[in-house]
């Protein structure tokens, strides 16, 4: 649900404003400003560490399946030392459904976006090399994708076909490609015209290899920067996904214990903040991540933001 | 004018007609056929041998022992006449359950995208106004964190902090039961008492996309020569930025609203649902917990329809307001 919303062709002119806007906060001061990554990033970066680490580990910390109930319901965080987070209403140790669910959620973030990354590549790639009346009707498509509103459609996807880790991956992946496609078919119409790849044309070179070997490597950074954030927006949705009760069943997730524990409102509400913290601190790092990464390899940015 | 709208309506067309075609395709994929769950729903299909007579017969009345494409047609003559089918889930036409439901539906979703617009073109002016500045920066980190709450999360906050320990809002509905009898003027009020929460979840994500949006668009609007010129004969600041920056601004700003439209749409499934608000999106929840995949498809359709109409209707409004958009491709 984050993925900032590309604008429609109409404005192309003005696209590249979404995604020059976010801004680190960098500061005035020269010495700070040549700085490649600022202070907001590097916070980040160590957020993101610690999720990755978190689920890493999980195992390890808590080994045994996360959704057995082993402790007494209802055990604030701080009461009991050796279970810091507490536990929730049906006496599951928080600590170890935050740290399982962040191998789900990261998972299906990285997966999702690699799949929606492949399409959009794949999109994109044919659109802006082939030109002519394949670009006209690969871009209707994403047209059409941008239309349908990706999150209600993740949900039909879901519903319609069963909640399970990969039908989640699959429904998140093919509603979020179409900011890569334009983003990447832009960068290939522009390669397209270069005189390494006009050489390579008149060498006699195949296609295939030209546009792997010569385009695309050179189209990378606009990909990567783009990955952090389809990734966050992945993982945004997908907790959505298993808030309304389209997650896996048999998986711990953030989503689902935000769920169960709404009953809780009234009197134990840390249990519906603390996973809910998870994934905006998640979210939060991998997109002021994208935004920095956006500035690093984009100087052009650099003195306007 | 005349030759863009036209070319815009004809664009449409085709995403209109791929819109219908996919949600066909995507009735014909869902499991079970309609015949099969109708049949098990009403008990008559436990009968064994007379189960796949009563199936097949149910199947004939439904057209489903047509080909494919007849089905289409027949769909498409369906839609043509505003004909969203049969909810059997809750016992209702389509159309008169998305009837009940649209008007709060669009009290919520219409008051957030006003205070979003608003509220975000009025930070990206303040914002654009001292770039870098204290106000910038704060601004600024605080619109990465509004990108990254989870919506139905921010809802839940809301409710423990401002509902359940300082009991300044209520916890959910759209307004108490039996206030209609205190007089029309206590139930306007009772309502938009209980609007504040939801509204004021459903558009911080928005607000955030569109102050950032702006700040972008008036800083490089700010460059422009017609604000030196501007400048130069002495208008104040507040005269530059709003009379000659912000109009330019504003354009692509109003675009972007087009385009972000179905991401309210998907924010407000969350947010009724964790308000109890009586709207669509608290209509799709239910028909996701009750598997009402056929409901939920129609709901799809008709968001869809209503992505592509707000965004048409927006590209002509920036074609009226700027004449350049006329003589682009």
């Amino acid at each position: 649900m984050s993925i900032p919303q590309p604008i429609p062709a109409s404005v192309s002119a003005a696209a590249s404003l979404s995604d020059s806007a976010p801004a680190p906060a960098t500061p005035p001061s020269p010495a700070r400003q040549t700085a490649a990554f600022p202070a907001q990033a590097r916070l980040a970066l160590a957020a993101l560490l610690l999720v990755l680490l978190a689920a890493v580990c999980a195992p390890l910390l808590y080994p045994g399946d996360p959704l057995d109930m082993t402790l007494p319901p209802y055990l604030w965080p701080g009461q009991d030392w050796r279970h810091p987070l507490g536990s929730d209403l049906m006496g599951r140790d928080l600590g170890a459904g935050l740290a399982h669910g962040a191998r789900v959620s990261l998972l299906v973030g990285a997966a999702a976006a690699a799949l929606s990354l492949s399409i959009g590549v794949a999109v994109g790639t044919l659109a802006g090399w082939h030109g002519g009346w394949i670009d006209n009707a690969l871009m209707r498509v994403t047209d059409f994708f941008q239309i349908v509103p990706r999150f209600l459609l993740a949900i039909v996807l879901v519903a319609a076909l069963e909640p399970s880790l990969w039908v989640v991956v699959l429904a998140l992946g093919v509603t979020s490609w179409t900011h890569t496609a334009r983003v990447v078919r832009a960068e290939v119409l522009g390669l397209r015209n270069r005189e390494y790849v006009q050489a390579g044309i008149a060498a006699g070179m195949g296609q295939a290899r030209i546009v792997l070997r010569h385009v695309l490597p050179n189209a990378l950074t606009p990909i990567l920067v783009s990955t952090s954030i389809v990734v966050a927006g992945c993982i945004l949705s997908e907790s959505a996904l298993a808030f309304l009760g389209l997650g896996d069943p048999n998986l711990p997730s953030w989503g689902a214990m935000i769920a169960s524990s709404r009953e809780a409102i009234q009197s134990g509400w840390y249990m519906i903040a603390i996973p809910g913290a998870a994934v905006t601190l998640t979210v939060w790092s991998l997109n002021v991540l994208g935004d920095a990464l956006n500035q690093y390899f984009n100087p052009k940015l650099r003195d306007r933001a | 004018m005349g030759p863009y709208i036209r070319r815009r309506l004809l664009q449409f067309i085709p995403i209109a007609f791929s819109i219908c075609v996919l949600n066909f395709l995507l009735i014909q994929l869902a499991p079970g056929d309609l015949a099969e769950i109708v049949a098990g729903e009403t008990g008559q299909g436990d009968a064994g041998a007379d189960n796949a007579a009563y199936v097949a017969e149910l199947r004939k009345s439904f057209g489903l022992d047509q080909p494919a494409w007849m089905r289409l047609l027949a769909y498409l003559g369906r839609l043509a006449r505003f004909d969203l089918g049969y909810s059997h889930r809750f016992g209702a036409p389509v159309a008169e359950l998305v009837g009940a439901r649209i008007g709060a539906s669009a009290l919520l979703g219409l008051s957030s995208l006003a205070i979003a617009v608003v509220g975000g073109v009025l930070l990206g002016v303040l914002c654009a106004r001292r770039r870098n500045g204290r106000l910038d920066r704060l601004v600024s980190a605080l619109m990465a964190l509004c990108y990254s709450v989870p919506v139905f999360w921010l809802a839940l906050m809301l409710v423990v902090a401002f509902a359940v320990k300082l009991q300044w809002f209520p916890v959910g509905g759209m307004q108490e039961v039996g206030i209609e009898a205190q007089g029309r003027w206590a139930q306007v009020r009772d309502v938009l008492w209980h609007l504040v929460l939801p509204v004021a979840t459903l558009s911080v994500y928005s607000l955030a996309v569109y102050a950032r949006f702006t700040r972008a668009s008036m800083l490089d609007a700010l460059q422009e020569d017609y604000v030196r010129t501007a400048r130069a004969k002495g208008l104040s600041e507040a005269a530059v930025l709003l009379r000659h920056a912000l109009r330019n601004a504003v354009l692509p700003v109003l675009t972007l609203v087009g385009a972000h439209f179905g991401e309210l749409l998907a924010g407000s499934i969350v947010v009724e649902t964790v308000f109890s608000w009586p709207g669509l999106g608290k209509l799709t929840y239910d028909a996701v917990l009750g598997r009402d995949t056929s409901l939920l498809l129609s709901i799809l359709f008709l968001s869809s329809m209503l992505v592509l109409a707000t965004s048409l209707a927006l590209d002509i409004l920036t074609a009226r307001l700027d004449p350049r958009i006329d003589l682009q491709r």
